[in-house]
């Protein structure tokens, strides 16, 4: 190793914060980042400053590691300078990548959540019904907040990305993974998903079958076969359409894959390709017996873009007209 | 003048029913509407939903899958396979805020060229009444915004720009 250490940057833009505490579960393995590397910007857990960042060269951080979507304002603007600022830009997590749990906010208009937080939920207390405005007028003064954007974008959407290293969150060991791939120089293509191209079905070891479903089933209404496919008992899992990498984590533990990784290698939708691969599990000749059982699958849409909605191919419900 | 809107449907017909009936209905020379484009696909069964949703964030107005009758199949149950997700799509395309009128899957055989020109015109009659459809960047503004500024926006489309172009 030269004696130059790696410059390092990690920055949470809209997210639930899960990606950074996945970095700090590397454990002890930190110390050998710590060695190898120097944290210049990391807002969870170190005090640095956006003006630290903005008097930073261009390309001055070797890598940085973003998690979290495009939301707001603020997201972009500190998404811009530090793909400015970073020889290397990773997409750490499926809300950078993908958009992620909180891409579900693409169902409803900017207003209607908005409305929502603020004025109709049972625990608001906002009798003047005040919505945060990006400027406000305070004793004489000008405030100044960010401006919550129309709907979740993925970070690809605004700047450039070389690396995306989806999960929500990602297993700690992946990011360790990733890390020592830069250490050691021996980094992919530009573009890459720092992930096996397989699907989680790859990785599970459950036996599949000659599928037939003629009900579907919650994971919470049966306790299910350890040994055999989940889909094959009615249960709706996105093992098929979803990229491995977490060693099928879930489906392990008898739970059903929710698409967390985002979309397998060559998948456009990830949902459509989910939803395809259940719908066709109930398939019979018996037109109306088949649309009885689908149909109990109630939310198709809320279930099979769960984690990636901004990623799919029409980003979220079609508004009629934008204010 | 404004120009009626013409709406623009994608058909994606299966080649050994719904195609050879809609090649049936041009060399009997019935006459349809024009803006159906015709994709030609083996069996119905090969249509993944994502090539729906593609059409609309593409900019189609209407999407018609057709294969052939319930038991036709040529490879036995890719329509069936076809009537499983359109059942699902049909309530995704719903809670992503599309008309259900811009969506149907329909059978028709190969010696039915008036009935593929009756299911044309009535989707394309229901689409013309509902409009153009929104294209799906429209109400994504800071987005939009950002392509443009990069000179990478998607075209927006002149409605009723669509046929015969
Ligand atoms: S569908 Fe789910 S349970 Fe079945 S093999 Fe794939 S990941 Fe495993
Ligand atoms: S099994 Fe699916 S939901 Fe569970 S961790 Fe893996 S990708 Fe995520
Ligand atoms: S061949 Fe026509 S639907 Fe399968």
């Amino acid at each position: 190793m030269s004696d130059k250490k790696l410059k390092l940057g990690l920055y949470w833009a809209a997210g639930c914060g899960g990606c950074d505490v996945a970095v700090l579960d590397i454990d002890e393995k930190i110390l050998d980042v710590a060695e190898v590397a120097d944290i210049h910007f990391w807002p969870i857990a170190m005090d640095f400053k956006y003006k630290d960042v903005a008097a930073m060269d261009d390309g001055f951080l070797d890598v940085c590691f973003l998690n979290g979507a495009i939301r707001n304002s603020e997201n972009k603007e500190v998404a811009e300078l530090l793909r400015a600022k970073s020889k290397v830009l990773v997409a750490l997590g499926t809300c950078a990548c993908y958009g992620g749990v909180i891409g579900l906010a693409n169902f409803c208009t900017r207003e209607e959540i908005l409305e929502t937080a603020f004025k109709k939920t049972v625990s608001t207390d906002n009798p003047e019904g005040i919505i945060p405005q990006p400027v406000s007028e305070v004793d004489g003064c000008e405030l100044h907040i960010p401006e919550v954007y129309e709907a979740v974008y993925k970070l690809d959407d605004f700047v450039n990305v070389d690396y995306y290293l989806p999960g929500c969150p990602p297993r700690a060991e992946l990011i360790a993974k990733a890390i020592d791939a830069i250490v050691a120089g021996q980094l992919p293509e530009p573009g890459s998903v720092l992930l096996p191209a397989k699907t989680v079905c790859d990785e599970c070891k459950r036996e599949k079958k000659d599928r037939h479903v003629d009900e579907f089933k919650r994971p919470w209404e049966l306790i299910p076969d350890e040994e055999k496919c989940l889909l094959d008992q009615g249960l709706v899992c996105m093992g098929p359409a979803t990229r491995a990498g977490c060693g099928a984590a879930c489906t392990n533990v008898n739970m059903p894959c929710r698409g967390c990784y985002g979309p397998a290698e060559g998948v456009i939708d990830q949902g459509a390709k989910a939803m395809s691969a259940v719908a066709v599990t109930a398939v019979s000749t018996n037109l109306a017996e088949m649309e009885k059982v689908i149909s109990q699958v109630k939310d198709p849409a809320g279930t099979f873009y769960m984690y990636g909605l901004p990623n799919s191919l029409l980003r979220g419900r079609q508004m009629k007209e934008a204010k | 003048m404004t120009k009626e809107f013409e709406p623009r449907i994608v058909g994606i017909l299966c080649n050994w029913c719904s195609y050879a009936g809609a090649d049936l209905a041009g060399i009997s020379r019935i006459k349809y509407p024009p803006n159906v484009r015709i994709v030609r696909v083996m069996c119905s069964g090969r249509v993944d939903p994502s090539f729906v949703l593609k059409a609309f964030a593409e900019g189609a107005d209407g999407v018609l899958v057709s294969g052939c009758h319930p038991v036709d199949c040529h490879y036995i149950e890719g329509n069936y396979k076809m009537w499983a997700r359109k059942v699902m799509l049909e309530t995704m395309l719903q809670q992503l805020g599309i008309e259900p009128e811009r969506f149907r899957l329909t059978w028709v055989s190969a010696n039915e060229g008036e009935l593929f020109k009756q299911y044309v015109t009535e989707m394309v009659d229901a689409v013309k009444k509902l409009g153009p459809f929104q294209k799906p960047v429209n109400w994504m503004t800071e987005l939009l915004e950002h392509e443009r500024s990069l000179g990478t926006a998607v075209q927006e489309i002149a409605a009723g720009g669509g046929v015969g172009e």
